[in-house]
């Protein structure tokens, strides 16, 4: 057994937490500067101009990207040889949202009660977290702050296995056409296909962990990586849906197995400040 | 194409028809004041709007920003001060444009019918700032203070002081919008 403090596990997220909501990765603001170079359309090279001299001026000045500073979802891999000293694992990243969105000033936008009472938590908690056991004696940890605009167009089908590859691109590019420019484009598109209803939805958003630029592994899924970026950015759609070449920066498609009557899809998009941070212990 | 060069425009306006000449598409400098309102500001807004109370806020010829900005440090006016989702606020729009001489609303993302029907009767402007770029939307605003709700913490009402805050026209007081006609313009290009 390896022993964790759970108080590096709470430094680790306040740090993450702060560093991600200023800092753009850098294959994002790589994407975001050739997506300015490529656009013809004079109206979304201006909004891009923006979107770059944002990025700059956020890091240097220490202003957050976003002001929707998100919820906090991480996944986190937890070794089956780790055991954590001082506390849960939940309360420590609990913890380390809370004072990470606290000392570096960014937004506490978590309400209690979806329905009825919505009063504002503070310091943002509690996070989403997903964690999965692994093999081993680390623990690594992986931030995405989700902002509520993107996030809101999210979308799930239960599709027939019978419709195959265009049943899935299909309702992919209907789903991002359609946000519009609710998703602050141009957007990354994370695509989730097969499990269940639950766990399609999980893997969507962990596609947008994929760095950008970066195809699926299987030659089939890339295929269809290529074909979903070429249909999205074909809508003219663009960016903050004003026209425009670049609705989508990138696609990634992650699949898992699934049911003989199934073939669920899911769709989770991020927005330009595509940010994430990730730490191992 | 061109585009043609930035208008400037200052807020609170003298009047409503300064906004006549706006197209869907304009690029906009906006200085002076504007005030914050989100969904929950929006919302007691129209409880008092139900009782014939007066607002907090005059809203007549003002610009209305939809934004809930990150807190400030101890240094700084504002944090980052972006636009969020303005069809979130569609259901309060009718009713607050035609109830309070409301000139303009600054946002993200397109409205529904009812509120573009609203724009046109009242001769308002909705223009979009770009969302996700709250620094650079920082960096323009000079002074902020809360005008109320301040127990709503980000959804507060602030006041702003802004000078030369990028815009573009998203719809005109005609009604045109810029959500339907800029895909279009580009794919024709």
């Amino acid at each position: 057994m390896r022993t964790i403090q759970y108080s590096d596990i709470t430094d680790a997220v306040r740090s993450m937490c702060i560093e991600a909501a200023y800092v753009l990765p850098d294959d994002v603001l790589a994407r975001i500067k050739e997506a300015r170079a490529a656009e013809p359309f004079h109206r979304a090279q201006g909004i891009l101009d923006d979107i770059i001299e944002n990025a700059r001026i956020a890091s240097s000045k220490r202003i957050p990207i976003c002001q929707d500073t998100g919820t906090a979802v991480f996944f986190v891999e937890m070794g089956e040889g780790v055991r954590i000293d001082g506390g849960g694992l939940l309360d420590a990243v609990n913890e380390g949202v809370r004072r990470g969105y606290t000392d570096g000033y960014l937004r506490s936008s978590v309400v209690n009660d979806p329905i009825f009472d919505r009063i504002n938590t503070g310091g943002n908690a509690p996070a989403v977290t997903h964690v999965d056991l692994v093999a081993g004696d680390k623990l690594s940890i992986t931030l995405l702050p989700k902002g509520a605009g993107c996030e809101n167009m999210s979308a799930l089908a239960m599709l027939k296995p019978s419709e195959g590859s265009a049943g899935v691109a299909k309702f992919v590019c209907d789903a991002v056409i359609r946000a519009g420019g609710n998703t602050c484009p141009p957007v990354i598109v994370g695509v989730g296909v097969g499990g269940t209803a639950d766990a399609v939805c999980a893997l969507a958003k962990k596609a947008l962990l994929r760095p950008v630029g970066v195809h699926n592994g299987d030659g089939r899924y890339a295929q269809i990586e290529r074909y979903l970026i070429k249909e999205i950015n074909a809508s003219g759609v663009g960016p903050q849906g004003l026209g425009g070449m670049h609705t989508a920066l990138w696609v990634a498609v992650e699949y898992m197995p699934c049911h003989i009557a199934s073939m669920p899809v899911a769709v989770c998009m991020n927005c330009h400040a595509a940010r994430r941070a990730s730490v191992e212990l | 194409m061109q585009s043609k060069p930035p208008i400037k425009l200052t807020f609170p306006l003298a009047n409503k028809e300064m906004l006549a000449p706006l197209r869907a598409g304009d690029r906009i400098r906006l200085s002076g004041t504007v005030y914050t309102a989100r969904d929950a500001a929006h919302k007691r807004f129209m409880t008092l709007l139900e009782k014939g109370r007066p607002l907090p806020v005059k809203l007549e010829n003002q610009a209305l920003y939809y934004c809930g900005p990150t807190p400030p440090t101890k240094t700084s006016v504002i944090g980052s001060a972006g636009p969020t989702t303005s069809s979130r606020m569609d259901i309060y729009t009718p009713d607050i444009l035609r109830k309070t001489g409301l000139a303009a609303m600054i946002g993200k993302g397109d409205r529904g019918p009812a509120v573009i029907e609203a724009i046109k009767e009242c001769g308002a402007v909705y223009m979009a700032a770009i969302g996700g770029a709250g620094a650079l939307i920082s960096s323009r605003i000079k002074s902020s203070q809360i005008i109320c709700y301040e127990e709503l913490g980000t959804e507060a009402v602030y006041k702003f002081e802004v000078e030369s805050l990028p815009l573009i026209v998203a719809i005109d007081s005609k009604g045109n919008d810029l959500y339907e006609l800029g895909p279009k313009e580009y794919l024709w290009s």
